[in-house]
């Protein structure tokens, strides 16, 4: 008995969900490669340098925005019907919103690739921050909200079940992989108010035509609002993987669940507030609301920080659970050998390298430095890129064969698959780090210029451009290999009753530890908004009192 | 709630990482006068009717014994001044930057400095500098912009003082 047998209705919708997430990341991860190779100038002709902007556009929304989502809410489908030990209420309901994403993600899909269809009048070349006065066509932003409205719902789906199972258990702690994902959905309700609406208010009207001219910082202020806390709707459901099934892969068990609950409200009070740290090199915004998104930024570190000590720590248990002895020879008693495992370690080995990149993106004044150089990919590779969606990748390995039924196949392939990614990323990272200190400015077709060259600090720019070609193809083979193992598996597996173990053990310190107010979502929620209301309150105002839509520039079609 | 005595030590260091970062930005802030732009003193200006302001005249003035102001438009796809023909300044010089732009998103980045700022239509990107020595930086435009933002360039020529063409300014105010 699997997951799929005990909820074969959850199922469908998680795998279903899974198939849009993995035909994004196809797509996407082969943009990502054409980038590489053109950015590097070491072969330019699947695009051309115009088109290179609509591939761009295609690699942001596909990975950062459709992947995750899709993933995201399969993942969190499969934990709160596993965690409450419930089918959703309404399939109805829950079919609804998978199609309302899934058409969402179809206009938006077909607004960008129009731009690669010659003689197409349809087109939007404005980079997944579509940031105004480059206006696209109008299907990108109407397809955008539904993607947004589609995912609202199914975090309502997902309460629902809650408060139905509540009715049960009325003095239970909360479920701890329903806890992970209500608190996420909470964040993402806040932070999706910014974006919602910069697309509903501002942009959908503005790019019919409705309005004809646009204050640029308004919309832009608006998205980064949301555009911090988008990266912890990306880590957390990473972080959902690493404490509750890291630690059974490792061999162990969790090490406190109250310290998993402290950690995702902070995220929930701290995400929003400090969205100004990607504004931080923008005019019309007050240095002293720069200065405390610096010290937010910091200080949302912590959670962080304490994730790694309990995984590092939960390993560790496991190890020594298997028999591991020793200081650091206990790391040699892992399963190495299991795909799942090994994916999600290395995703966490490389989440604490762009931990340390992003730690310079958030100290101000330091940032100018990097600030839209290829360090910021550089960074973001390791942390979504890598943290996130090879924990994603990996931890397929583990939940497919309960939706389907069937064992894995093509073992030794997905286990290479991890590996390869992580050499590909090391390769590819290290050098766009590098290049950005060069000041090779990321978002480019051609970082040549005319009048100067780049001088570089550390090694040479031509040794750059080959490891980020090199590592953007090498990068595409992992994704090949994940491919193949998952239609192979899914598929062509065998089907026995138990075809992964997938029993999770309970933690060190189990909820019966945990205070009870860690669980009081009224009280965090509350605070939360306090915080936004403080750091958003004044800057927004001051820029919409002088007229919504002014100082307006006029649209830039692309 | 139980906290193991190894991830208390762990959050007492965590926090003082968070400290020690948050004091070296303060200590670039204030004693290497490393800054960030900000809010311009002008306020906020029109876009669409950049001939009546200051920008009307892209270039740079002379404001007092060894300082000027440079007014920058950066639009689709050049930098006024600084793309066809280098912006030229003089080395030691204290120089206040104004840039803005009557269309679209667009950055500088001064190659290899800190010298970095986005310039947005409606606001004012201010920041200051001296270039010590003579010789010549690269400028590049770092946010996209359209099309061609890959060919957006310039080029800023710091000479000797002595060097320096004074014809050049811009007299009026
Ligand atoms: C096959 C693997 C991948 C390769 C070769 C690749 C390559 C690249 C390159 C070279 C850039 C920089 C382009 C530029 O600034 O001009 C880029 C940007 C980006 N990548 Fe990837 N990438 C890959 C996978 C991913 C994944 C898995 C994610 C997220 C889940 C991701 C998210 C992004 C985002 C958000 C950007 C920024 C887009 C923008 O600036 O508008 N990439 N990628
Ligand atoms: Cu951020
Ligand atoms: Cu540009």
């Amino acid at each position: 008995m699997t997951f799929v047998d005990n909820y074969p209705k959850a199922t469908r919708v998680v795998k279903a969900s899974f198939i849009v997430a993995f035909i994004a990341l196809a797509i996407g991860g082969l943009f990502g490669t054409i980038q590489a190779l053109h950015r590097t100038n070491i072969f330019r002709g699947f695009v051309s340098s115009v088109e290179y902007y609509t591939v761009l556009t295609g690699h942001g929304v596909l990975l950062a925005l459709v992947f995750t989502t899709f993933f995201i809410v399969g993942l969190y489908q499969w934990g709160v019907s596993r965690s409450l030990d419930r089918e959703p209420e309404n399939m109805r309901f829950t079919w609804s919103w998978f199609w309302i994403m899934t058409i969402g993600t179809v206009l938006t899909t077909i607004a960008i690739v129009g731009g690669l269809v010659p003689g197409s009048s349809i087109s939007a070349a404005v980079l997944y921050t579509f940031y105004p006065p480059l206006q696209g066509h109008p299907l990108f932003y109407i397809g955008a909200a539904l993607l947004i409205i589609g995912s609202w719902m199914a975090g309502a789906d997902w309460f629902r079940s809650y408060l139905v199972w509540r009715k049960d258990h009325p003095d239970d702690k909360i479920p701890l992989l329903t806890y992970m994902t209500l608190f996420t959905m909470l964040l993402w309700y806040i932070c999706t108010i910014g974006v919602a609406l910069e697309v509903v208010v501002l942009l959908i009207p503005w790019s019919l035509g409705f309005v004809t001219n646009i204050d640029p910082l308004l919309p832009r202020t608006l998205f980064w609002f949301f555009g911090h806390a988008v990266v912890y709707f990306w880590l957390l459901p990473a972080y959902f993987v690493w404490y509750t099934i890291l630690p059974k892969l490792s061999g162990g068990r969790l090490f406190s669940d109250s310290l998993a609950r402290v950690a995702f409200l902070l995220f929930l009070l701290l995400s929003t507030p400090i969205g100004y740290h990607h504004q931080y090199a923008d005019p019309g915004i007050s240095i002293g609301f720069k200065f405390w998104a610096l010290v937010g930024t910091l200080i949302i570190l912590l959670p962080s920080l304490m994730t790694a000590f309990t995984v590092i720590s939960s390993m560790e248990h496991g190890a020594r659970q298997r028999g591991g002895k020793g200081y650091f020879a206990w790391m040699g008693a892992l399963p190495w050998n299991d795909p799942a495992f090994v994916g999600v370690a290395l995703a966490g080995i490389m989440f604490a390298a762009g931990g340390f990149s992003g730690m310079i993106n958030a100290s101000l004044n330091i940032n100018m430095l990097v600030h839209n150089t290829a360090w910021v990919p550089g960074h973001f590779h390791l942390t979504v890129g890598t943290a996130t969606a090879l924990t994603f990748m990996a931890i397929t390995y583990w939940i497919l064969p309960q939706l389907t039924g069937r064992t894995l196949k093509y073992k030794k392939l997905a286990l290479a698959q991890p590996y390869t990614w992580f050499l590909g990323m090391t390769l590819m990272s290290n050098a766009l780090h590098r290049a950005g200190l060069a000041g090779i400015p990321r978002r480019t077709a051609e970082p040549e210029y005319a009048g100067f060259a780049f001088e570089a600090p550390f090694g040479t720019i031509a040794e750059m451009k080959w490891q980020i070609a090199i590592g953007g193809v090498i990068l595409f083979v992992s994704l090949v290999m994940f491919l193949a193992v998952i239609v192979r598996s899914w598929v062509g597996g065998e089907r026995v009753p138990n075809p992964v173990d997938d029993y999770i053990p309970p933690p060190l310190s189990g909820s019966e530890h945990s205070p009870a107010i860690l669980d009081n979502m009224k009280l965090w929620v509350g605070l939360a908004i306090i915080l936004v209301l403080f750091a958003y309150t004044f800057p927004l105002a001051e820029m919409v009192m002088d007229g919504l839509f002014s100082p307006g520039a006029p649209p830039s079609p692309v | 709630m139980h906290i193991h005595r190894f991830e208390k030590i762990w959050i007492g260091l965590s926090l003082f990482l968070i400290a020690v970062c948050t004091g070296i930005v303060i200590y670039g802030f204030v004693a290497l006068d490393l800054k960030v732009p900000g809010i311009a003193d002008s306020g906020t200006i029109d876009p669409m009717n950049l001939a009546e302001t200051e920008f009307a005249q892209p270039g740079v003035r002379k404001v007092g014994e060894n300082e000027y102001e440079v007014y920058m438009v950066a639009r689709q796809f050049l930098f006024l001044p600084g793309t066809g023909r280098p912006l030229t300044l003089p080395a030691g010089a204290e120089v206040t930057f104004h840039v803005t732009s009557p269309d679209v998103l667009h950055g500088i980045h001064v190659s290899g400095t800190n010298l970095n700022t986005m310039v947005i239509p409606g606001q004012v990107a201010t920041f200051k500098t001296v270039f010590p020595e003579a010789r010549t930086y690269g400028m590049i435009c770092h946010e996209y912009c359209g099309p061609a933002h890959h060919t957006m360039e310039g080029l800023i020529e710091i000479v000797p003082p002595s060097e320096f063409d004074e014809t050049t300014l811009l007299t009026s105010r």
